[in-house]
């Protein structure tokens, strides 16, 4: 096999076009695709190129239309039976083979554990760099390269990247930072429909079994409003009253790491740099000291309200209204208030 | 059987501090550690090792103090270490970094499963261990939670957001690991006065760029494809209210009017 190698004197004007990697999963599109599509609309549209949008899997005819309903230019599907399940090597392979025949000037995916496999792999084998889960992507206007701003050091750094000799500049994107593209009726843009070279040899590692959680899945990205519970709240049955206010509010229950860490729920439910990152409108934290790893994951909500006993805590400077107090008298009096509200709006 | 193990020296993050004034890192006084998910990945290969009696190479490219984290390995169980170090491999991003250690692998040869973390807590892009897998021409599999042989074929079960997948594959293979793999073992006072001592010396060898077989203009500072351009801290311009009140229910009572002027109600 030929190993892909970087800095070999490519010429930068051959690579047009943003490609967004679109990611399904259980057969819907994942909101991170949206939200690529729609910040992949503005770079596009700063360096006068195109915005296509690359779908791999097999019998989704109906979900490539539905894009075109986001404004896009194109949809490349890469159809193929053996690409039906995602599979690392599928995956990238055929994603590689299109971006060397094609030349896109910028590839963006979700820094999903999907995009966060293949990313690197495409990278690879495509002979780029890649800029891991970022935060924020801009157009320099000097010379139109791509300005890619991510956080590292556990979030206590920010740091830009630039991809200036090789291309296609490629970065995987965090969920949920990015605004959506709007949907419009009209369908405009084409499909095309990509058949690839590939073979069961390719594919070294079988799918034998998978296993979704048998419970309701926990939607924090989706979430207007998401309440927290830390080990502020001592015990497990404490995430009942996290439960409780989370309804009022209409919103989803979410924690740190410590209180996944001491059992007390399950780590979809963990917001944070090694857990899930959420932008609502509204983020209730409680019994949360706001370690710079959670912060990580929740700071650019719209609003943050923090309840912990200790005035202290660094969740104080960065929520935007704060009560220092006992979440155990704290919580439940705010339920009680919300729905006495609700009670006289009736 | 032969497991390599790649174990990358990090500041321990909860211990970085931030100079306000020059927006940089303060180091100094940091500890270094070895990453956590490269202990879980450590721990999963000496597992295998009771189990299979494998072999086990840990790796570690860094400056010559990185040495500590393969002495740490040894102390926990590992056989031998190997230290990639050379100036010509500094400021390497992951590309020429996966290039490095794939040619360090290629090298220690023989090997049926390569592990690595899913992620250093330093660097924070999860990119080495695949593109490590690609330069190796190798399958992987990442965020691994469960890792068994059944036959001849490892059965590895990967965790996600979406769920839990299981897959089979053949070796050699490269997987990386999370910490839901297991709880790492502490070092027994033997391994610590063997790895520590002359006889660990002894074992860890040391990599230059003279030792590998690698392309000098896919490596280092000026081989890497993506440089850091800039880096700052990032501010914080929040002003917080703190809500007062004389007693909880007040406090709770005026928080609950504010959302519902805010329309968040
Ligand atoms: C590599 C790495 C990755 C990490 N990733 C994440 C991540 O993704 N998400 C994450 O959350 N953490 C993460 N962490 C852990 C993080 O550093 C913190 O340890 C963790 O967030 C602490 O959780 P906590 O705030 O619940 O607990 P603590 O820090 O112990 O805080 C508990 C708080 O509760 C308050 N309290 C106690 N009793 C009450 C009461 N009755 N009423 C009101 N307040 C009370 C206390 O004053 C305190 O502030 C990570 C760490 C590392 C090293
Ligand atoms: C602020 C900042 C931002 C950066 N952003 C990027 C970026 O977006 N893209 C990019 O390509 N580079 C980037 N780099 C460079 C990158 O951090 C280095 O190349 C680093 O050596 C490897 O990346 P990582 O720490 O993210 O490792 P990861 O890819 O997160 O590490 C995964 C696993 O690979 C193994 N591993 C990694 N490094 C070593 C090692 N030295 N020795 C042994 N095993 C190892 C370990 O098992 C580890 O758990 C950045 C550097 C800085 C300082």
């Amino acid at each position: 096999m030929e190993i892909a190698k970087v800095n070999q004197g490519i010429d930068l004007k051959d690579y047009n076009d943003v490609w967004i990697i679109g990611e399904l999963i259980d057969g819907k599109v994942h909101p991170v695709t949206i939200e690529l599509i729609g910040e992949g609309k503005k770079l596009a549209e700063k360096i006068n190129k195109k915005l296509n949008v690359v779908i791999v899997g097999h019998g989704v005819k109906g979900i490539t239309e539905r894009l075109l309903h986001f404004g896009v230019d194109k949809v490349l599907y890469i159809e193929h039976e053996l690409l039906k399940d995602f599979n690392t090597e599928g995956y990238a392979i055929t994603i590689s083979d299109l971006i060397k025949e094609r030349k896109p000037e910028i590839v963006l995916l979700g820094a999903t554990s999907i995009g966060r496999d293949i990313g690197p792999r495409i990278a690879a084998k495509v002979g780029t760099g890649l800029t891991a889960d970022c935060t924020k992507l801009e157009i320099d206007e000097t010379d139109g390269k791509l300005l890619q701003t991510r956080p590292a050091f556990g979030g206590n750094l920010m740091a830009t990247i630039i991809c200036p000799n090789n291309r296609p500049q490629m970065s995987t994107v965090r969920p949920g930072v990015m605004a959506k593209a709007v949907h419009v009726d009209y369908a405009g843009g084409e499909i095309e429909v990509i058949n690839p070279k590939i073979s069961k040899d390719d594919l070294r590692v079988k799918l034998i079994d998978k296993i979704v959680s048998g419970k309701k899945r926990v939607n924090l990205i989706e979430a207007k409003v998401v309440v927290s519970g830390g080990r502020g709240l001592k015990e497990a049955s404490g995430f009942r009253l996290i439960q409780e206010l989370a309804e009022a509010l209409g919103g989803e229950v979410g924690s740190s790491r410590a209180a996944v860490d001491a059992g007390w729920i399950e780590s979809p439910h963990q917001v944070g740099q090694t857990g899930t990152t959420v932008r609502p409108d509204l983020y209730v934290a409680c019994g949360i000291s706001g370690a710079i790893q959670h912060q990580a994951g929740m700071h650019e909500s719209k609003y943050i309200i923090a309840i912990n006993k200790d005035k202290n805590a660094p969740i104080f400077e960065i929520c935007d209204f704060g009560i220092v107090g006992d979440l155990y008298e704290i919580v439940p009096a705010m339920i009680e208030a919300i729905n006495e509200k609700h009670f006289l709006e009736i | 059987m032969r497991i390599i193990v790649c174990l990358k020296q990090v500041p321990d993050t909860n211990e970085v501090r931030i100079n306000q004034e020059t927006g940089t890192l303060i180091r100094d006084g940091v500890p270094s550690i070895m990453n956590p998910d490269d202990k879980n990945a450590l721990e999963a290969a000496l597992r295998f090792k009771d189990e299979f009696g494998a072999e086990l190479t840990a790796v570690s490219m860094g400056p010559p103090q990185a040495k500590d984290v393969l002495k740490e390995a040894m102390a926990m169980g590992a056989d031998e270490g190997v230290l990639i170090s050379d100036r010509a491999f500094g400021g390497s991003d992951t590309w020429a970094t996966a290039t490095i250690i794939a040619a360090a692998i290629e090298k220690i040869g023989n090997y049926d499963i390569v592990f690595c973390g899913r992620q250093a807590i330093d660097g924070d892009t999860a990119q080495v261990g695949p593109e490590i897998a690609e330069f190796l021409n190798i399958p992987q599999v990442t965020y691994v939670k469960n890792a068994k042989f059944e036959g001849d074929k490892l059965e590895v079960v990967r965790y996600t957001e979406y769920g839990e997948y299981v897959f089979e594959v053949a070796t050699p293979v490269l997987l990386t690991a999370i910490k839901e793999l297991n709880d790492p073992r502490y070092p027994t006072i033997k391994g610590i006065n063997e790895a520590y001592g002359d006889k660990g010396e002894e074992k860890i060898r040391v990599f230059g760029i003279g030792d590998l077989v690698v392309d000098s203009t896919q490596i280092g500072l000026k081989g890497s494809p993506t440089n850091v351009y800039k880096s700052f801290v990032p501010v914080k311009n929040k002003v917080s209210e703190i809500i007062d009140g004389n007693n909880s229910k007040d406090k709770a009572n005026t928080l609950v009017m504010k959302l519902s002027e805010l329309n968040l109600i």
